[in-house]
């Protein structure tokens, strides 16, 4: 419980609570298969008190009329009452489906994935892969902690066979083929200085965030412009230029 | 007859366990259980407001449980999000396991949450997520007589087994009989049981759950007790 | 004579065993079951001849009358405020207990204490379903202006008050701070600038953190003593 004037003064004379620079991330730990037994791909992703599981479920579907020959992905974030006293049992709200789509158009639009490659018999069967998103502990940055968890999970993800049409599940098959890497990385605007990574405290007192998905050939796939303030051309260069060198060190840690 | 278990495990052999108190940092209490290859998740928190008012009980708090899979949690196809019957009756059960060691008579009015998630399924789950509940639970600091320990006994090809993996609890003529103990009783707090059994059968899971509930009980005060020696030495 | 089960500065859980024969006089979380002295919480033992003292490990703040407490201002109505006091529910600050001032009817009492607002304040009276009132008449109770305001487990707040305020006091002195220490586990600290002040949070949460070791003063002492000296280089 950091009063609000605290943070911002702190954040104005370019310190943070935790001794971080305005530009550090926390702490970031990534372990794979952490539910393998039943989920296609899993991970769980650590950023300082930030904690976020993710899981992959490959299921056949039928495919969009106007897509008969592509499968798709489906991304969700379900903020559980486990992970923050300020998450309630419900249905997904505003939030968790901000997260669930920022996440799913950075993968998508991406081209990581090959549509056309998850098509088994067109016009009728597709792979449908579902990305389940949970937080366990909110610490702030949920949005990045998120991104990372689900891309981790789809790299390790693997097929289930596939027998006469019909899932086997106690089969793995092939990796999934991922053609790009994306990395989504938010940058946040704080009293006119831009920060990383932010605490739950520090995120209370955002005015805007900026959260760009970027190819490892420095492509942009997917960009959300969030928080309540405005942004100027002179902040967007700038939390442009932030994004890319941290994404190129978040990339790092998935290699 | 079931001669071999598919684990290799003998009959009346719990799997692997492992716990840890203090996971999720947000919760005044949590903690993870694990057996074989289920994997529960529990976090509390409270004593908070109850609403709607009609609810709040003038002489204690209340307990509430929720029970969830996590959507990748479970063998074949995604578990749809978002609470089912299954799971509401689950988190119904899980509240009448550990409320007769519970007391809550401090914080009148209140409710006392507790969350439970399976990160991992391979049966046994809502035995794992009383054990993981009732170490979250303590670790919050509640007045309680004892903690409860729950393992899941049955029968499998006619033999009586403990704590069934999910291979076991899929055979046709299996029988899953949940039991929640209170260790230092040995009094019975969930019982549950569906399946074709003897009165003679019922009353031998039942003495087998006892025993085994022993060997989870300590693994639980392993549990707690490393959390805090730390702070002490 | 009884039989003991537990040593000096060890930990038990709920359920736990702790003496068996009626020799023993327990202080604290800990209920009788025929001969058996059982623990009921999670807590330390600490054994002074035959009272055997368990101090509680951790739990909800549980407010009591007389206690000093840093509240923050949740909702001003017309003739009072609802302060949140780490409780589940809001406590009740009247019009009368907040100034000895004349308040003509429909001021605006924002003026006063507005909202978010913390303050230090003293718990007047603690009804059996826990409606709490507030007093803001008394010596050092005040709104708090800047500075920072840390949670700790409130069952450690003796701990970091110390002796007669020991140890409080030798960081107030080591870090130039001003602090305020409530009952409800949270604590507010000023100084000059934010290092003293991260500083002085970085103690406290040493003394959180192993509240029951021994030789914690001197330990706390030598560590901000070597800060200092790693700031003056």
């Amino acid at each position: 419980m950091i009063t609000r004037d605290y943070i911002i003064s702190l954040i104005n004379s370019n310190k943070r609570f935790d001794g971080r620079n305005l530009l550090d991330y926390r702490d970031i730990k990534i372990e794979y298969n952490v539910s393998e037994k039943n989920a296609e791909g899993s991970a769980r992703v650590k950023i300082g008190e930030t904690e976020v599981v993710a899981g992959v479920k490959f299921e056949v579907g039928e495919p969009f009329p106007d897509t008969p020959d592509e499968g798709t992905i489906v991304v969700n974030v379900e903020l559980t009452p486990l992970a923050s006293s300020e998450f309630e049992i419900g249905p997904p709200g505003i939030d968790a489906i901000e997260i669930a789509r920022v996440i799913d158009r950075g993968i998508r639009e991406s081209r990581a994935i090959d549509f056309k490659s998850l098509c088994i018999k067109e016009g009728e069967k597709i792979w449908l892969i579902f990305i389940d998103i949970y937080p366990i502990n909110d610490g702030g940055n949920l949005l990045d902690a998120s991104y990372l968890a689900a891309i981790a999970a789809l790299k390790n993800a693997r097929f289930p066979a596939l027998v006469e049409d019909k899932v086997d599940y106690k089969t793995r098959k092939e990796n999934l083929k991922l053609n790009f890497l994306p990395i989504e990385c938010t940058v946040y605007k704080i009293h006119n200085k831009y920060v990383i990574d932010p605490t739950h405290e520090e995120e209370k007192m955002i005015n805007a965030r900026l959260t760009v998905a970027i190819r490892e050939d420095g492509k942009i796939c997917a960009i959300q412009k969030g928080g309540k303030g405005p942004i100027s051309d002179k902040d967007f260069d700038e939390m442009l230029k932030i994004a890319y060198e941290k994404a190129k060190e978040l990339r790092s840690l998935l290699k | 007859m079931y001669e071999k278990r598919f684990d290799g495990r003998a009959f009346d052999e719990l799997r692997p366990m492992k716990a840890k108190v203090g996971i999720v940092k947000n919760a005044v209490g949590s903690a993870m259980f694990q057996i074989g290859k289920t994997i529960a998740l529990a976090a509390v928190y409270g004593p908070r407001e109850l609403h709607p008012r009609h609810l709040q009980d003038i002489s204690s708090g209340t307990l509430r449980c929720f029970y969830n899979m996590m959507a990748f949690s479970g063998s074949g196809e995604r578990v749809k999000p978002g609470p089912s019957r299954r799971s509401r009756e689950i988190g119904l059960v899980t509240e009448k396991a550990i409320l007769p060691v519970l007391d809550l008579t401090e914080f009148p009015r209140t409710t006392v949450d507790v969350f439970i998630e399976l990160l991992q399924t391979d049966a046994g789950t809502r035995c794992a997520g009383i054990c993981a509940a009732s170490m979250a639970l303590a670790d919050a600091g509640f007045k309680m007589k004892d903690l409860v320990a729950a393992v899941s006994c049955g029968l499998v090809g006619g033999k009586i087994v403990v704590d069934l993996n999910y291979e076991e609890e899929a055979q046709e003529d299996a029988v899953d009989i949940p039991i929640a103990i209170i260790p230092r009783t040995g009094e019975i707090t969930l019982l549950q049981a569906d399946g074709i059994v003897t009165r003679e059968q019922l009353k031998e899971a039942i003495s087998l759950a006892k025993r085994k509930c022993l060997e989870i009980y300590e693994i639980q005060k392993r549990a707690l007790k490393e959390r805090y020696e730390k702070e002490v030495k | 004579m009884g039989k003991l089960f537990v040593k000096n500065k060890q930990i038990v859980v709920p359920g736990e065993l702790i003496a068996k024969g009626m020799d023993y006089i327990p202080v604290g979380d800990a209920y009788r079951d025929g001969e058996d002295l059982i623990a009921s919480r999670v807590s330390l033992i600490d054994i002074n001849g035959r009272v055997i003292k368990l101090i509680p490990l951790r739990g909800t703040y549980i407010p009591k009358k007389g206690d000093i407490v840093i509240g923050r201002i949740n909702e001003v109505g017309y003739y009072n405020w609802l302060v949140d006091i780490g409780y589940a529910y809001d406590a009740n600050l009247s019009v009368r207990d907040a100034t000895s001032d004349f308040i003509e009817r429909g001021t605006e009492l924002s003026r006063y204490y507005d909202l978010d607002e913390y303050i230090v304040t003293r718990i007047i009276s603690v009804t059996k379903f826990k409606a709490i009132d507030l007093t803001m008449k008394g010596p050092g109770l005040k709104k708090l202006v800047g500075g920072i305001i840390i949670n700790v487990i409130p069952q450690r707040i003796p701990r970091i008050v110390g002796k007669k305020g020991s140890m409080i006091n030798l960081i107030k002195e080591l870090t130039n701070c001003q602090i305020i220490v409530g009952q409800n586990g949270r604590i507010w600290i000023r100084g000059k600038n934010a290092e003293d002040e991260m500083l002085a949070i970085k103690a406290i949460r040493l003394v959180e953190e192993k509240a029951h070791t021994s030789g914690l003063t001197d330990e706390i002492k030598n560590f901000l003593m070597e800060a200092k000296k790693g700031k003056n280089v």
